[in-house]
């Protein structure tokens, strides 16, 4: 079942209280992030409707706001999602080379989840690097300047933290 | 090396703490405006100092704060939009994970100009990491008596809460911003009425970008009559510049908007020339959504006359032969890049970004990204390039916000100074595959008609 801890539950109600009383609601996207967070890096409907029930709103207030932010995954995902930047200024600087090479070594095309469950790969729109491209995003941070080297070096990261590479 | 304001100690080690920063002569504009200033007269100050927004719209932002509005007893709202998502930009974030205080400082100063005890900063959610960094200067903030309740015992009280977005290029929209920070879909509003009249739940609300608020600090410690001082007419102070693309050295510029786009472009301070000793073709110097201009409307205007990186000259010529300053998104395209394929790629980014409220926009955008894509692949006819002017067209002015003229923008501005470039595809769709159209004649001097 599908349910916040103890200190999930203080950092719900910390995201709650920066807004006015009875405007909960406004709550929604960082609790969103917090539940994607902490449920297995996706949002399934019963993770919505949970949502819905904590900030005492509908379910289809929630399924909306989900389907309508590209950074939530309605669908499960892979340990590792590869965000890689397509848009305009990175692409001058290479992302079709770099995506196409990633595809080409996980074998995967965008949108798709590697068999054993580690990597997804999702092409995205622009990121705000445009300076420092081509380049991705791998959970909270940004991997910037990428080459095939690089991507080769996170991908062997990725497995190891995975512990199955050592 | 001109004026720096808000970057001229972005480097020095440790400015990201609180007690660098003060140092430093931080939060000095937050002592002058909460103890010897009050609301009105900070708001003076702004206007003063002809500080446009610094966004994409480049409104003036005094004037935008005198339109709040003040009913009694209803609470007012200052949102900083950290939503940065143009393409081409980047230099909110660099200033916020660099020189977090000062937006702070500039946030905090603003806050008391328009009596706002609950701010926002709403920052995009792929910035993740940054959260913490504005989190742990808000923190610091407050633990030193400049956040809180009865800021340096002046009586106001202010809090700064960081919202985090979720992935929306329509959330830097004011309205779609606004629906976002309620919880909803980003999906703009219908003005009127105004966010200023009212915004977040019913509020009377200002949202201002975050290079804007940052420029208070320095306006407030120096005055706006000195900050005007700065640059050429109306484009006063200095100015954020994300370059990327094929230059040298991208990265982020403060500039007085005095210096010419060829300086910027090619001098060692700035861009540092076109990377791998390749010619400029062409130029997107405001963000993605600013017409492009080949390389010799880009240096020079349609007079001859030597364009500047400011406001006014860059939009010297209007859209037939000029561009914008826009968000100071800088994007440079070298001889070996496809205008063809660059348009693809910002028509792409443009159709998923669209919120499909309005049928001009939804339907619009992905109609365009189809055309565009057969042109690109070979299968395109010379009836299409008329056809996606004429889309563009009927799309511009007939949505409830600015992404439709957004998206329109950048397709109309590379048919009109880069047809030919369409027309090759179309009429050589093999040869197209294998190479690119090149610099051809984009570079060569313009010829001014010469009037007696």
């Amino acid at each position: 079942m599908v349910k916040f801890s103890e200190a999930q539950l203080a950092e719900f109600n910390r995201l709650v209280a920066r807004y006015p009383e009875g405007k909960q609601k406004s709550a929604l996207l960082p609790v969103l992030h917090l539940a994607q967070d902490n449920f297995g890096g996706w949002l399934s409907s019963e993770t919505m409707d949970y949502v819905a029930e904590l900030l005492s709103i509908t379910p289809i207030e929630v399924y909306e706001v989900a389907t309508f932010y590209s950074m939530y995954n309605t669908k499960p995902v892979g340990k590792y999602m590869f965000e890689v930047c397509q848009t305009g200024p990175c692409m001058l600087r290479g992302s079709d080379d770099i995506i196409a090479y990633i595809e080409k070594t996980l074998g995967i095309k965008p949108g798709e989840t590697t068999s054993d469950g580690l990597f997804t790969l999702k092409t995205v729109e622009c990121l705000g690097a445009c300076g420092y491209a081509p380049m991705m995003q791998l959970g909270k941070h940004y991997r910037e300047h990428l080459t095939k080297e690089k991507v080769d070096a996170i991908i062997d990261e990725c497995k190891k933290t995975a512990g199955v590479l050592n | 090396m001109g004026v720096k304001l808000l970057l001229a100690k972005a480097h020095v080690e440790g400015i990201r703490g609180f007690d660098v920063y003060r140092r430093e002569g931080g939060y000095q504009s937050v002592e002058k405006a909460l103890k010897q200033m009050s609301p009105d007269s900070i708001t003076e100050e702004v206007k003063k100092s002809g500080l446009r927004g610094r966004g994409g719209a480049g409104f003036p932002a005094g004037m935008k704060w005198s339109f709040i509005a003040k009913p009694e007893g209803v609470p007012r709202h200052l949102v900083c939009n950290a939503d940065e998502s143009e393409p081409g930009t980047f230099k909110d974030r660099y200033l916020m994970e660099f020189i977090p205080h000062l937006l702070i400082e500039g946030l905090i100063v603003s806050s008391f100009a328009l009596n706002s005890n609950d701010t926002y900063i709403y920052i995009r959610g792929e910035y993740a990491w940054i959260v913490d960094i504005l989190e742990d200067a808000i923190n610091e903030a407050k633990a030193n008596g400049f956040l809180g309740k009865n800021i340096l015992g002046t009586g106001f009280d202010c809090e700064i809460h960081v919202h985090r977005g979720a992935g929306a290029y329509i959330c830097g929209e004011e309205t779609a911003l606004i629906e976002s920070l309620e919880g909803k879909r980003g999906n703009p509003r219908i003005k009127p009425p105004f966010p200023a009249i009212q915004g977040v739940w019913q509020r009377p609300t200002m949202v201002n970008n975050v290079e804007t608020l940052a420029s208070v600090v320095p306006i407030i410690n120096m005055g706006g009559e000195e900050y005007a001082k700065i640059g050429v007419g109306k484009s006063t102070g200095t100015k954020l510049i994300s370059a990327c693309g094929n230059i040298n050295k991208p990265g982020v510029y403060e500039i007085d908007m005095t210096i010419s786009v060829e300086e910027f472009i090619y001098s060692d301070e700035y861009c540092g020339g076109i990377a791998n000793g390749k010619k400029l073709k062409a130029c997107i110097p405001g963000g993605s959504s600013v017409p492009i201009l080949p390389a010799n409307l880009l240096l020079k205007t349609a007079k001859g006359e030597t364009r500047y990186m400011n406001y006014e000259s860059l939009s010297d010529g209007g859209f037939a032969s000029g561009s914008m300053m826009g968000s100071g998104g800088f994007i440079v395209l070298d001889e070996d890049q496809c205008i063809v394929r660059n348009t693809l790629s910002l028509a792409r980014f443009y159709r998923h970004e669209s919120c499909g409220q309005c049928s001009p926009c939804r339907e619009g955008t992905g109609w365009m990204e189809k055309i565009l894509h057969n042109i690109e692949y070979g299968k395109g006819k010379i009836s299409d390039i008329d056809l996606l002017w004429d889309i563009q067209r009927k799309i511009e002015g007939n949505t409830i916000c600015p992404l439709g003229d957004a998206a329109a923008w950048p397709v109309a501005a590379a048919i009109r100074h880069f047809r030919d470039e369409f027309e090759w595809h179309v009429n050589n769709p093999l040869e197209a595959q294998e190479k690119n159209y090149g610099l051809a004649h984009y570079a060569d001097p313009i010829h001014v008609p010469v009037t007696a």
